[in-house]
This record gives structure tokens, C-alpha cells and sequence, in this order.
């Protein structure tokens, strides 16, 4: 008993090893979102595009729409701008965009260069929407059901492969249950 | 060319470290003179090898040979000289270059200062010291060779050292705790080398003890440093962020502490053998996770290397054959170390032992808090937490109030038995003392009552006045103070310079956390602002150009009562090449407290955004941490441990006690 | 050699001490990272909430800071926030529940106790009975041993004993 006692280090340590070796596996840097199936928050705020009006939740589509968390300084929101772009005029899914804590207009300086895929975006300069919605920086892509429920969260910047594998079986699953 | 021979120097040292780990074992085990020769020359081959490697690194780096990819990586032609040549641990592939050199110096150093010990048994040391070298050298060739050539497209210039890492924190502080960090191979060398011999008496301990010493008061060195540097580089007063990559070296300071005192008891008194030879595997364990977390981006940190699986699942391999190994060797070999000596329930033994416990669970503690959130990831298939400063917080400090209990009593107690009438009557008065003390000075320095601030100050006066008691126990019986102190034992000085460096380190920390108090304000030029008993008077800016920045520097009078304290000048520079803005503190240092200011930004009305500090005693932490390596330094210079030669250790071990200041007279 | 550890030391010691103080500009290299706030509280207890709570919340953004440690700008934007929330007279939980409600517990750097977490926050008490229930254990055997060793002295050795160490005690 004694003598297997003085096994006992060497168990704990081969225990631990494996939990490392699973560690290994995780990406500590993806964050889930306590927002999923959770209502969008309210807010009334401007838009980029629509000169005075100020929106909220009621003018956003009554059919799932990709929500898109921009900026006119986040380079990566460049590079997914195309992916975005062909979506919009495939008429895939409608997208609605956060510019997220920017000024008005860089914005626009932004949407002329690059081309815009958004329905509209809503001006969230102090970014008190961000954080509402628990963003943590741009890009992020909600995917929205037709009644504003949250139902798919995708941090960072999307690729072909994140569009084809990720954000439209997400879409399209929203779709299958609410038979829109 | 060059590189090329850098890498070539590379695979030799592995060849050397594959030999050193192989035939001087097996020359012990079997008893072939010859091969256990080898065990010196090798080592100092592998040093030779790799000393070559390093020269030839930092010869790119100073010739900016942007063909080699870690170069170009790290360094830019207009970055500094001296940032060139430290450039080389400022990347993941150079950093572990230069921690395998840092082991191959310790193996030098082995091989040279090792005459009194016997060859089989340094041929052992040397041999688990080569199969580690080669396991870092095979890391290094296969996963990370810092020599890889960008060819034949070879950038123009490189992308330049992190700005951050520009600063002679960084100059100092990798190579100190490296050094630390990588010393506890030794001692775990030793340990194993003892396993395999067979030879598990006290001998061993009494040689592993100057090297725990020397590699504990470097890592002492090396973390203080860090947390040094990231006081006034973080510029917001922080000095222990408890960030997953800072963890493992306090695990292994910890276990280092806990190490070289068990390795005291083995010595002395020929118990906890088995026990201390699982400190010594435990320490090594937490340098090798540390490795292990730092360059495999298993946890968030701001320190992490870039990520690599592959490197991860290689160290966890090395990892897990050599603790695994060593914890198996262990469990089959700990039945034939019989401790020698009974030792009453209320004895230096037993409170040495408390003390390990103490520091063994606060690692563990550490560990868990540390690994947590990534076991809770895998748990719970994805869901995040993070276990922060709070946390270890809440554990930490009381383990180490408990420690320091412990301390007092164990400090004073005596070796086999000790009777309890005998502590009262030592420690009643300075338990008396530290508490009033405790409850008067906090409220005398600051006329705030704190029980965080009492704690500390008893705490720190506890071990403070224990060592003075004793002191004057210990000298009593001489004809003056002076021949008293001057009859005391080296390493017995050492011992208590170490303790009293810990009592600093828990006051500046305590009342450092207690009393600090900060202002964030907007100050327009000519108008002032008191925090304390302190007045900033903010003078205005000016332009001014650096060698590679655009700065505004602004004037501060600082006032104590009116009276002119000192002007500083905190800065926000832009640096031209990145662009990138920075805020640069200005400290006022002090024995009692720092100042500082860190300005913000400038606003449309021309006032400025800044912060103000008052830091109280925060030096005390760094200075405290200097003491206790000053201490372990003192220690190893105990001749005792040089003169000694294999023969005489019998008889040498019974007079022991008396050279290192126990002297039964004494009482 | 001694010596000169001991001066080595020494003069780091000094170093630490006084390069802040005495060469500002040459160590100063470094950016700071802290971000500067001018929040203006009615009440020291205020301040004291504001600092806690930033040390408290962990940067979602950021590698491992907390919102006092970073200047990105979501952690400026909650520091915002959690500064308005103190001065609405919101308490820390009301707080607490606020960031709970958007970043989930990433953000708490002291984690909520949940049955997930009763290992983390009561595992380090148990490492400590354990240790505790060692170190009985270990005096226990260490009794016997004793008694075993002073079986093996008689009275004659006992008596021999005492008389070597007076003699140890004369010479001293």
C-alpha cells in the first residue's frame, strides 16, 4: 500500500499531461456570445446612409439578415467586404452593418471606395450598441432571425470558407425553423 | 555562409548532448573509467557548440543579415545596437537558443565546479543534464532552428523588435530569470542522479544545496526584475499582473523556496529525503510547463509567443518522458531512502515541513487557478472563463500569512525537539510587539486604519523581530555583540538576510496595495491639482524631437507642503517609423514612496488628460526581493560547501549544526 | 568572489532603485499602455468602486488585461460605462449583471462560484487539509521512530550520551 502510495505523483502528473495535450486543441481566443437566442437590444440611432432618420429595431428586415460590425479603420472589414458584396447582389441575404465607433464621414468615404453591401448601417459612433450587443471589436457577424432573435454569432473576419461552412447554414437553418 | 555555420555548430551541440546523455550513464551504471571521463569534456563541448551558436545569431543580427527569417523578424538596421544583439531573446526560436546555452552553461559550470564529488556521480549529473540539452537541441533543429534563411527573397529590411520590448527591462530582465529558470535543472540533475545511483544518503543534498541556492537567488533576481519593469512600463502602478506566463515562474519560485529548504532538513538531519527529491523533480516540472505554456499559446497572455501545435505537442512530449520518466524512477526507487532520524511534534523539522506544505499548496493553487479556465473550455465544450488577479488574490494571501507564522516559529525552533515553554518565552514578546506595532505604525504613517495594512506590518515585524531575538540568542554567550556576530555561521546570515528581505517584500506589498491612492484629472497649463500630501503643478508643453520620435513633453513642479519636491516630465511621444503614439511615465522614486504621472491626451481647450500616483513603499517589493537573493548568494558562499571532500562528509555532518549556528549552547 | 556577488548585488539594488529617478530618459523607452480617464467622482468611495471594478473586468478585446490595463477601445468604452453606472447609483452587482448580460463570465476576473467552479475555489482548501493531514501523518511515523531510537540506547549509552555532549558543550 505504501509503496503504491509513491505512485500517486507520477498519476497526477500523467493526468495532467493529457489535459494539456486536449488544451492544446482549444483556442482560448474564441469567445461564445451570451447573445445567442437572446432579442437584439433596443436603440434608436442614426444611420450612414439615411441622412436624418433615426432607426431601431422596427426597421430592421422581418426575415433573417446577417447583422455586420464594421468600421472604416478595420482592415479586415476590407477584405470581407467582396464575400458581403456578392452576397448582396445575389440577394442571398439581406445585411444590415454597426458601423461600429467611427466618424460619419470616413464612413461614407468607406462605402463609396469599397462598395456597399448593406441594407443601411446604423451609426454606433460611441459604440454603446457594441456593447450591448457584447462586440469586442470589428468585424463581427450576427446572423438575425425575422423577429430580431440573435441565432449565430461569427467573430472576426469572414472567408469563403467561413461564408460557405458557417454563416449561410446558419442562415439557412434559421430559415428552415421559422419557415421563412 | 554564416547562418549556415551557425546551424551546423547547432546539430554538433545536439550530437554532443545525445553523447553526454547516453555513455557517461551508462559508464556509471556499468563502471567504465573511460566513458564516465567523457562526462566533462562533453558538457564543455556542448557549451563550446552552442556559445558558437549564439555568436553567430548575434553576428546576423549586428550585420543585419535580413536573409536570416528570425532576423528579419526581430530587427530592423536602424534599431540600436544593443537591442540588435538582445533581439536575439526577443522571439520564440532566438529566446530558446539562448535558454539551451544558458544550460549548457550550467553544465559548465557542473563540470568545473564539481572536483569534490564523486566522477560516477558527475558523470550521472551531467549525463540527465545532456538528455535534457538534447531534447532542447532536437526541439530547436526540428520545430524552431532560429538559423532558417528567407531565400531567395529576401526582404529589404526587417520588421523591427516589438516596440515594446526597446527598453533595458528587457536587456535584463529574460537573461536573469532564464538563468533562474533553467538553473533548477541542476538541482533536479542532481536529484535524479541520486535516484539512479542509488546513493541516496544526505550527500547528495549537500552538493545540490549551493547550486538550489545560486539558481533561487537568480530566479529571485529575474522575476523581481520583471515585475520591475512592468510597473513603469505598464504605467498604471501594476507590479503583479498574475498573467498565465508569470505564473510558472513564481510555481517554480515557490517550489524553489520550499526545495532549498527541504534540501536544509535532508542535510542536516536526514529526513524528508524522498520528499525532497520530489521538490527537486516538482521545480524542474514547473520550468519545463512553463516552457510548455509560454510557447505553445495553450493560455491568453500578454507575453505568449506566436502559436505553434506542433511545438506544444513536442515539449508536452519531452514533458511528459522526462517527469514522467523521472516520477516513475521515483515512485520505484523512494522505498530504499529511509529517513535516519525521528524528530519531535514540535520541532525546526516540523515546522520546515509546514512551510513546504505551505508553499507546495500555494503552487498547486496557482497551478489550478492557471490551468482552470482551459480544463473548464474542455469541459464545457467552448464556454469561457477567466480566472484573473481576484482569484490568486484570495488564495495567496493568506497561504503566505500562514507561511510567515510558520517562518517565525520554525526560524527560532531547534532541530529533533523544541518545547513549546520555550517558543513563549523566545517569541512572546515579539508576537506582543509585531501585533501592537501592527495596529499602531499603519495608523501613526497614514491616520487611516486598514486591516490589510496591520496584517502586513505584523506579519513583516514578526519575522523582523524574530530574527532579532534571535540574533541576540545566538550571540549571547560571547564576550561582546561584535564577536558574537562575527562567530555566526555565513550561511546562517545568508538565511536571515533572506528572511528579512521577505518581511520588506511584505510590507512594501501590503501597505503599497493599501495605501495607493491615484487622480485622473484635466489640467489646463498653470493649474494644479493635490493628491496627498502632495501638489502637482502643471507648467505647460513642448515640442521635441527624438532620435525616432515626435514627443510632447510636459513640466511638472511637484510641491510637498509647499515646498518644491522635484519637476518631472512625463512625455507622449509618436514614434515616426510605426506611427505608433506611446505615453511615457515620469517616476519620482523614493524610499517611502514613488510619484508618477502618465499623461493622456491633449484636448481642444489645450488642457491635458493625465493620471497621478502616489505609490507608497511599492519600492520595498523589488529591494525586499534583492535582499532575499542577496541572501542566497551569502549562502552559497559558505565555505563549508567548497572545502568539502567525499571522505570527510561523515564526519563534517556532525558538526553541521553547530557551523551553521545551531549550537546547543546557544540557548 | 564573494565580494564581488555581494557588490553585484549591491549595485543592482542601487540600479533599481534610482534608474527611474535618476536617468528618466534613458529607461524610459517603453510605451506605457494604461489609458488616462478623467472621470470626475463626487465621493473617494466612488473612485475607489471605479478602480476595482476595471481592475475586476477583464478586456474582452485584449490578450489577458483587465479594463484598468488596456486602452483599447471597447475597454475605454466600458469604463465609460461602468463610470456612468457608479455615478447612476448602481450597485455592483446591478454592474456585474450588466456585463454578465453582454460578455458572459470572460469578463469576471474573479469568477462567480457556480457548481463548475466549487472545484477552483475550494480546491486550494482542499490541497491545504491534504498537506495538513500529511504532516500528521509524517509526525506520527516520526514518533515512532523516535521511540524506536531511544529504545535502542540503554541507560549506560544514555548516560555516555549525555556526558559527550557536555563535553561538546565545554569546548564551546
Amino acid at each position: 500500500m505504501s509503496r503504491l502510495k509513491l505512485f500517486i505523483p507520477v498519476i497526477v502528473f500523467l493526468a495532467m499531461a493529457v489535459m494539456l495535450w486536449r488544451g492544446l486543441y482549444l483556442d482560448p481566443r474564441t469567445l461564445p456570445s451570451v447573445l445567442i437566442d437572446k432579442p437584439l437590444p433596443e436603440f434608436a440611432l442614426p444611420t450612414v446612409e439615411l441622412g436624418d432618420r433615426v432607426v431601431g429595431k422596427a426597421d430592421l428586415p422581418d426575415e433573417p439578415f446577417l447583422l455586420n460590425v464594421w468600421g472604416s479603420y478595420c482592415l479586415p472589414c476590407l477584405q470581407e467586404n467582396p464575400i458581403l458584396m456578392s452576397a448582396a447582389e445575389k440577394g442571398e441575404v439581406p445585411i444590415v452593418g454597426v458601423n461600429y465607433k467611427d466618424k460619419l464621414n470616413l464612413a461614407q468615404l468607406w462605402l463609396e471606395d469599397n462598395g456597399s453591401p448593406f441594407e443601411f448601417s446604423i451609426m454606433d459612433e460611441n459604440g454603446r450598441l457594441g456593447i450591448d450587443l457584447g462586440v469586442y471589436g470589428a468585424p463581427e457577424t450576427f446572423v438575425v432571425d425575422g423577429s430580431g432573435v440573435i441565432r449565430y454569432k461569427h467573430i472576426g473576419v469572414i472567408d469563403y470558407k467561413a461564408w460557405e461552412d458557417e454563416i449561410m447554414p446558419a442562415v439557412a437553418q434559421v430559415r428552415a425553423e421559422t419557415g421563412q | 555562409m554564416v547562418p549556415e555555420l551557425g546551424q551546423f555548430a547547432l546539430i554538433l551541440a545536439f550530437c554532443l548532448c545525445a553523447m553526454l546523455g547516453t555513455l557517461p550513464l551508462a559508464g556509471a551504471a556499468t563502471g567504465n573509467r573511460l566513458w564516465i571521463g567523457l562526462a566533462r569534456p562533453l558538457a564543455a563541448g556542448v557549451f563550446v557548440f552552442l556559445s558558437l551558436c549564439m555568436l553567430i545569431l548575434g553576428y546576423s543580427f549586428v550585420n543585419d543579415d535580413f536573409t536570416v527569417l528570425f532576423v528579419a523578424q526581430h530587427s530592423n538596421s536602424l534599431l540600436p545596437i544593443q537591442y540588435k544583439l538582445t533581439a536575439i531573446w526577443g522571439g520564440h526560436e532566438g529566446s530558446f537558443l539562448f535558454w539551451t546555452w544558458m544550460l549548457s552553461g550550467w553544465m559548465l559550470s557542473v563540470a568545473i565546479f564539481s572536483k569534490a564529488m564523486p566522477d560516477d556521480f558527475v558523470a550521472r549529473v551531467l549525463g540527465i543534464m545532456g538528455i535534457i540539452g538534447a531534447g532542447y537541441t532536437m526541439f530547436m533543429i526540428a520545430t524552431s532552428n532560429p538559423f532558417d534563411r528567407v531565400l531567395p527573397l529576401a526582404p529589404a529590411d526587417g520588421a523591427d523588435l516589438n516596440s515594446a520590448l526597446q527598453d533595458i527591462g528587457f536587456i535584463i530582465h529574460p537573461p536573469s530569470l532564464y538563468m533562474g529558470y533553467v538553473g533548477f535543472s541542476v538541482v533536479f540533475a542532481f536529484a535524479i542522479a541520486a535516484l539512479l545511483s542509488g546513493r541516496l544518503d544526505s550527500a547528495w543534498a549537500r552538493w545540490s544545496r549551493p547550486w538550489a541556492n545560486a539558481a533561487w537567488a537568480i530566479l529571485t533576481i529575474g522575476i523581481a526584475l520583471g515585475s520591475w519593469w512592468a510597473y513603469y512600463e505598464l504605467g498604471w502602478g501594476g507590479w503583479w499582473a498574475w498573467d498565465p506566463v508569470e505564473n510558472p515562474p513564481m510555481i517554480n519560485w515557490l517550489l524553489g523556496t520550499a526545495l532549498i529548504h527541504s534540501l536544509a532538513v535532508t542535510e542536516k538531519r536526514g529526513v524528508f529525503k524522498s520528499w525532497t527529491v520530489l521538490l527537486a523533480i516538482m521545480a524542474f516540472a514547473a520550468s519545463l510547463l512553463g516552457t510548455f505554456i509560454t510557447r505553445s499559446g495553450l493560455l491568453t497572455s500578454v507575453h505568449a509567443f506566436a502559436s505553434d501545435p506542433t511545438r506544444g505537442i513536442y515539449i508536452l512530449g519531452f514533458l511528459g518522458l522526462v517527469i514522467g520518466g523521472s516520477l516513475l524512477l521515483f515512485a520505484l526507487r523512494a522505498p530504499l531512502m529511509k529517513s535516519e532520524f525521528g524528530f519531535g511534534a514540535v520541532s525546526r523539522e516540523v515546522f520546515l515541513l509546514a512551510n513546504n506544505i505551505i508553499l507546495v499548496v500555494a503552487s498547486a493553487g496557482i497551478l489550478l487557478g492557471t490551468l482552470y479556465p482551459m480544463v473548464y473550455q474542455a469541459v464545457s465544450g467552448g464556454d469561457l472563463i477567466s480566472v484573473g488577479p481576484p482569484y490568486f488574490n484570495i488564495i495567496f494571501v493568506p497561504l503566505m500569512s500562514l507561511l510567515v507564522v510558520f517562518l517565525g516559529l520554525g526560524a527560532v525552533s531547534r532541530w529533533k525537539k523544541t518545547s513549546v515553554a520555550y517558543l513563549k518565552q523566545q517569541l512572546m514578546w515579539v508576537a506582543i510587539a509585531s501585533v501592537v506595532l501592527g495596529l499602531v505604525l499603519p495608523l501613526a504613517l497614514t491616520l487611516e486604519f486598514s486591516i490589510g495594512a496591520t496584517l502586513a506590518t505584523a506579519l513583516g515585524l514578526w519575522i523582523v523581530l524574530g530574527i532579532v531575538q534571535d540574533i541576540r540568542v545566538k550571540t549571547a554567550n560571547k564576550a561582546t555583540r561584535m564577536e558574537g556576530l562575527k562567530s555566526l555561521a555565513v550561511a546562517y546570515i545568508g538565511m536571515q538576510i533572506a528572511h528579512f528581505g521577505f518581511a520588506v517584500i511584505l510590507l512594501g506589498a501590503g501597505l503599497t496595495s493599501m495605501y495607493s491612492i491615484e487622480k485622473s484629472v484635466l489640467l489646463a497649463p498653470g493649474q494644479s491639482v493635490e493628491l496627498g500630501h502632495y501638489e502637482f503643478q502643471f507648467e505647460g508643453t513642448e515640442h521635441l524631437s527624438g532620435p525616432n520620435y515626435e514627443a510632447e513633453r510636459a513640466t511638472f513642479q511637484v510641491l510637498r507642503e509647499g515646498r518644491f519636491v522635484r519637476e518631472l516630465h512625463p512625455e507622449k511621444r509618436v514614434y515616426v517609423a510605426s506611427r505608433t503614439p506611446s505615453t511615457e511615465m515620469a517616476i519620482d522614486a523614493g524610499f517611502t514612496r514613488d510619484l508618477f504621472i502618465t499623461l493622456g491626451d491633449e484636448r481642444e481647450s489645450g488642457a491635458w488628460s493625465m493620471s497621478l500616483y502616489i505609490k507608497p513603499f511599492v519600492r520595498w517589493v523589488w529591494l525586499g526581493a534583492i535582499l532575499m537573493a542577496l541572501g542566497g548568494v551569502v549562502a552559497v558562499t559558505d565555505k563549508r560547501y567548497r572545502r568539502l571532500k567525499v571522505k570527510t562528509l561523515a564526519k563534517e555532518s556532525d558538526t553541521a549544526d553547530k557551523a551553521d549556528g545551531y549550537q546547543p549552547t546557544a540557548s | 568572489m564573494a565580494i564581488m556577488k555581494t557588490t553585484g548585488a549591491f549595485l543592482l539594488a542601487l540600479m533599481l532603485w534610482t534608474l527611474p529617478a535618476v536617468a528618466p530618459d534613458a529607461i524610459h523607452a517603453g510605451a506605457a499602455y494604461a489609458a488616462v480617464d478623467t472621470f470626475e467622482f463626487e465621493t473617494d468611495e466612488q473612485q475607489h468602486r471605479f478602480r476595482r471594478m476595471s481592475d475586476e473586468f477583464r478586456c474582452p478585446m485584449c490578450q489577458n488585461t483587465s479594463l484598468t490595463g488596456s486602452n483599447g477601445g471597447v475597454a475605454e468604452d466600458l469604463r465609460r460605462e461602468i463610470y456612468l453606472m457608479i455615478m447612476d447609483g448602481k450597485t455592483d452587482e446591478e454592474i456585474e449583471q450588466f456585463m454578465f448580460e453582454r460578455y458572459g463570465d470572460f469578463v469576471f476576473y474573479r469568477p462567480r462560484l457556480m457548481w463548475q467552479t466549487v472545484l477552483l475555489w475550494f480546491g486550494p482548501l482542499l490541497f491545504l487539509l491534504f498537506g495538513g493531514w500529511l504532516i500528521v501523518g509524517i509526525v506520527r511515523r516520526a514518533q515512532v521512530n523516535k521511540v524506536e531510537e531511544q529504545v535502542v540506547l540503554n541507560e549506560d549509552e544514555q548516560a555516555q550520551l549525555r556526558k559527550l555532549l557536555d563535553t561538546v558543550k565545554d569546548r564551546d
